[in-house]
């Protein structure tokens, strides 16, 4: 006799997980279904937590995730060949609880997550892989799994089984993923004694340090490196898009080598032992490569369904907001005794555009294609602006003005006047 | 017929990782696993009461968490679950689980009688090849180690035919049941669990056995105070310092690629261009 749930949940990531959590505690009867070892397992971020959105869904769980530091500075480097021109922002503000972001280790936290899950009710299954949807005319019913009786039934299924979304992709809900809207990024988790961090980050206690990067350590590509602080370790990562990797058949881990010799940089990882290496496909596509996200029966949340602030570098909270947003909407529906219907679940989309998960993605929706197309903004202007700080800096008998004139002029040569006031004029209508 | 199977959850050793500072292992992110080789005993099991019929009773000492590694022997066929844990039990050696271990299958007994007890052939943390041996002298059971497959078990005159890999060959043994077997690696390949076992291991509460619950009194037996066995000192050795050379070479002839190499193995290494020159 095949069982048959209130809801099914495909996926145990941010989006999964939020939106079990929160169906399970409602008191619906929810399956949540992973094709990995244990939750967690086949998951990869850089990874910052945003406290946000998770405090929304779990007040308090600051008393029991593991977390690794909180983020009290902020460092911004555009880098050349040798060098690198930045803006740093440190406060103490963020060092005093309640703190506003971590950073994870995401088999631990996801870990944690899944307990909270498996706590508030819900069936954890994992090791399982859902090959396709079970429909009934067109409405999904459920899901097929890649075990023997494996046909599992359910009102709605909720799909959050992350950025290749094959399952979707199966089904129909939407075509192939293009790879100039995905990013691959690569990253490892370097060892390091907790004093060293500490030493050499300045920092004390649980505070840390987070540094994104861009410039000429992504080779004209479209993409950004990272370095962040853990408890006793330090992650490091750049990640760029697919497309750009397959044009300029540029190796990512070689491009996280070199990064990591990058004389800015190569100081901060000395002395570290290398203990992890992943890779990981981000959905960067933005607004306009959103896919539909509901239908008869089915939801589609998380990665799975682009939800990635790429200019911010958000993604997890977008995902256990829209998770959330995904088992609010069926716990409303079921309140009110309403079929999980295409009409009906699209109070999903309505909650998702009132917040800022849309909001925020339609604010950028044209920074892909403005950076895609010109790769200026990581190879030109970060060379030009370090060489006008180091010209500036320089102290060699020569006259401020006429090293102003020089670097002007260095600017127009470049870049015409008119490259730099369209390219100003790109970013100003991108970020209105 | 009754198969008790024995298992332990252990680190997955291949995502083992020593704190370079302290020295201990850390397990913290390190997936705990079912003991790899308490697998092949575990899929002997399930065939054989896939053939006779029965019940499969697994029971493992270990901390709270271990009951994970129980659920996913439900998960895999197995019946019931039994997890004997008690801080009593904290620092056992070999000696003390073989004794604790051997104490809950007398318990289990008194449910219903056991026909056979399986066990790993060893850890993959501890690697001593111990407990199993220890639970089949103390409850007296006939031992059977190494076993690479199972010929045939008759139920009315209590008797198993197994092969036995052996140093120097195969050896076909017959004994009389109850006996303990621990099977040999690769003698099997685990199944792929069905839907119904996985809603089922989801479901399944696990019993857990105290000392008391296990039938232990001596608590002279258990733990550290009944574990002989000294660890004096714990280190990770030092990697071995391994260096890649690119050469470059200044032809693409095989034959001077072939000399350039040979020349610097015989530079780095003299030794080994003397005592070849000496044969």
């Amino acid at each position: 006799m095949a069982e048959k749930f209130d809801v099914i949940v495909v996926g145990a990531g941010p989006s999964g997980n939020a939106a079990a959590y929160t169906l399970a505690k409602s008191g619906l009867k929810v399956l949540q279904l992973e094709r990995g070892e244990y939750p967690g397992s086949k998951n990869v971020q850089g990874a910052i937590l945003y406290a946000d959105a998770l405090e929304r869904i779990i007040p308090d769980f600051r008393d029991e995730a593991p977390l690794e530091r909180h983020i009290i500075e902020q460092r911004m480097w555009v880098l050349d060949d040798a060098s690198f021109i930045g803006a740093h922002y440190r406060s103490d503000d963020f060092n005093k609880p309640p703190y506003n972001r971590y950073t994870i280790i995401r088999a631990q936290f996801d870990k944690w997550f899944s307990e909270k899950v498996q706590q508030a009710g819900a069936l954890v299954i994992c090791e399982t892989t859902v090959t396709e949807l079970l429909m009934d005319d067109k409405k999904v019913v459920g899901v097929q799994t890649d075990r023997m009786g494996g046909s599992i039934y359910a009102d709605v299924v909720i799909l959050a089984d992350g950025v290749n979304s094959l399952l979707a992709k199966k089904a129909g809900f939407h075509a192939e993923i293009d790879p100039a809207n995905v990013a691959l990024a690569v990253k490892e988790i370097h060892f390091m004694p907790q004093e060293t961090i500490e030493a050499r980050f300045n920092l004390q206690g649980e505070a840390g340090v987070v540094i994104e990067m861009a410039g000429k350590i992504t080779r004209g590509m479209m993409g950004t490196g990272f370095l962040y602080t853990n408890k006793e370790s330090l992650t490091v990562g750049v990640g760029c898009m697919l497309s750009d990797f397959k044009t300029q058949k540029i190796t990512p881990y070689q491009l996280l080598e070199d990064m990591k010799a990058h004389p800015s940089i190569a100081p901060l990882l000395e002395g570290g032992e290398m203990k992890e290496y992943t890779a990981h496909l981000i959905p960067e596509g933005g607004y306009k490569a959103i896919p539909k996200l509901y239908g008869e029966g089915w939801m589609i949340a998380g990665d799975a369904a682009m939800l990635v602030n790429a200019m911010h570098r958000e993604g997890s909270n977008l995902a256990m907001t829209s998770g959330c947003f995904a088992a609010e909407t069926i716990i409303e529906l079921m309140n009110e005794q309403k079929p999980c219907s295409t009409k009906n679940l699209a109070r999903y989309q309505q909650k998702l555009n009132d917040s800022f998960v849309m909001k925020d993605l339609k604010k950028y929706q044209n920074m892909p294609g403005i950076f895609h197309a010109n790769s200026q903004f990581f190879t030109a202007y970060p060379e030009m602006l370090n060489q006008a700080a180091h010209r500036m800096l320089k102290v060699d008998g020569i006259d401020k003005k006429s090293k102003e004139k020089a670097i002007l002029a260095d600017f127009r040569q470049r870049r015409s006047l008119f490259g730099l006031m369209s390219d100003a004029f790109k970013l100003w209508r991108a970020f209105e | 017929m009754h198969i008790v199977v024995c298992i332990k959850q252990v680190p997955d050793s291949a995502q083992i990782r020593v704190h370079p500072v302290t020295n201990t292992i850390m397990r913290q992110g390190v997936p705990a696993i079912v003991n790899p080789y308490d697998l092949f005993s575990l899929e002997a099991a399930l065939r054989l009461k896939d053939v006779h019929g029965g019940r499969i009773t697994v029971i493992s000492m270990g901390p709270p968490q271990a009951e994970i590694a129980l659920k996913k022997c439900i998960a895999y066929g197995a019946d019931e679950a039994i997890l004997v844990t008690d801080r009593a039990f904290a620092g056992a050696d070999t000696l003390a689980t073989s004794f604790a271990l051997a104490q809950a299958i007398r318990q289990i007994e008194k449910d219903m009688k056991v026909d056979m007890v399986f066990a790993g052939k060893q850890t993959i943390d501890g690697d001593t090849a111990q407990v199993g041996p220890g639970i089949a002298k103390r409850l007296n059971l006939q031992l059977l180690t190494y076993v690479a497959q199972i010929d045939a078990i008759d139920l009315e005159k209590n008797t198993i035919q197994v092969r036995r890999r052996a140093e120097n060959g195969v050896q076909v043994l017959q004994t009389r049941l109850p006996c303990l077997i621990t099977m040999l690696e690769g003698s099997n390949d685990m199944r792929y669990a069905t839907m119904e076992n996985m809603f089922r291991a989801a479901r399944y509460a696990t019993k857990i056995w105290n000392k008391d619950a296990a039938g232990i009194e001596d608590v002279n037996k258990i733990g550290l105070k009944g574990s002989p066995t000294l660890v004096s000192k714990v280190f990770a050795p030092k990697p071995l310092a391994r260096r890649a050379d690119i050469i470059d070479t200044e032809s693409n002839d095989p034959r001077d690629i072939a000399l350039t190499l040979v020349n610097k193995l015989f530079t780095q290494h003299p030794k080994l261009h003397d005592s070849l020159r000496s044969h």
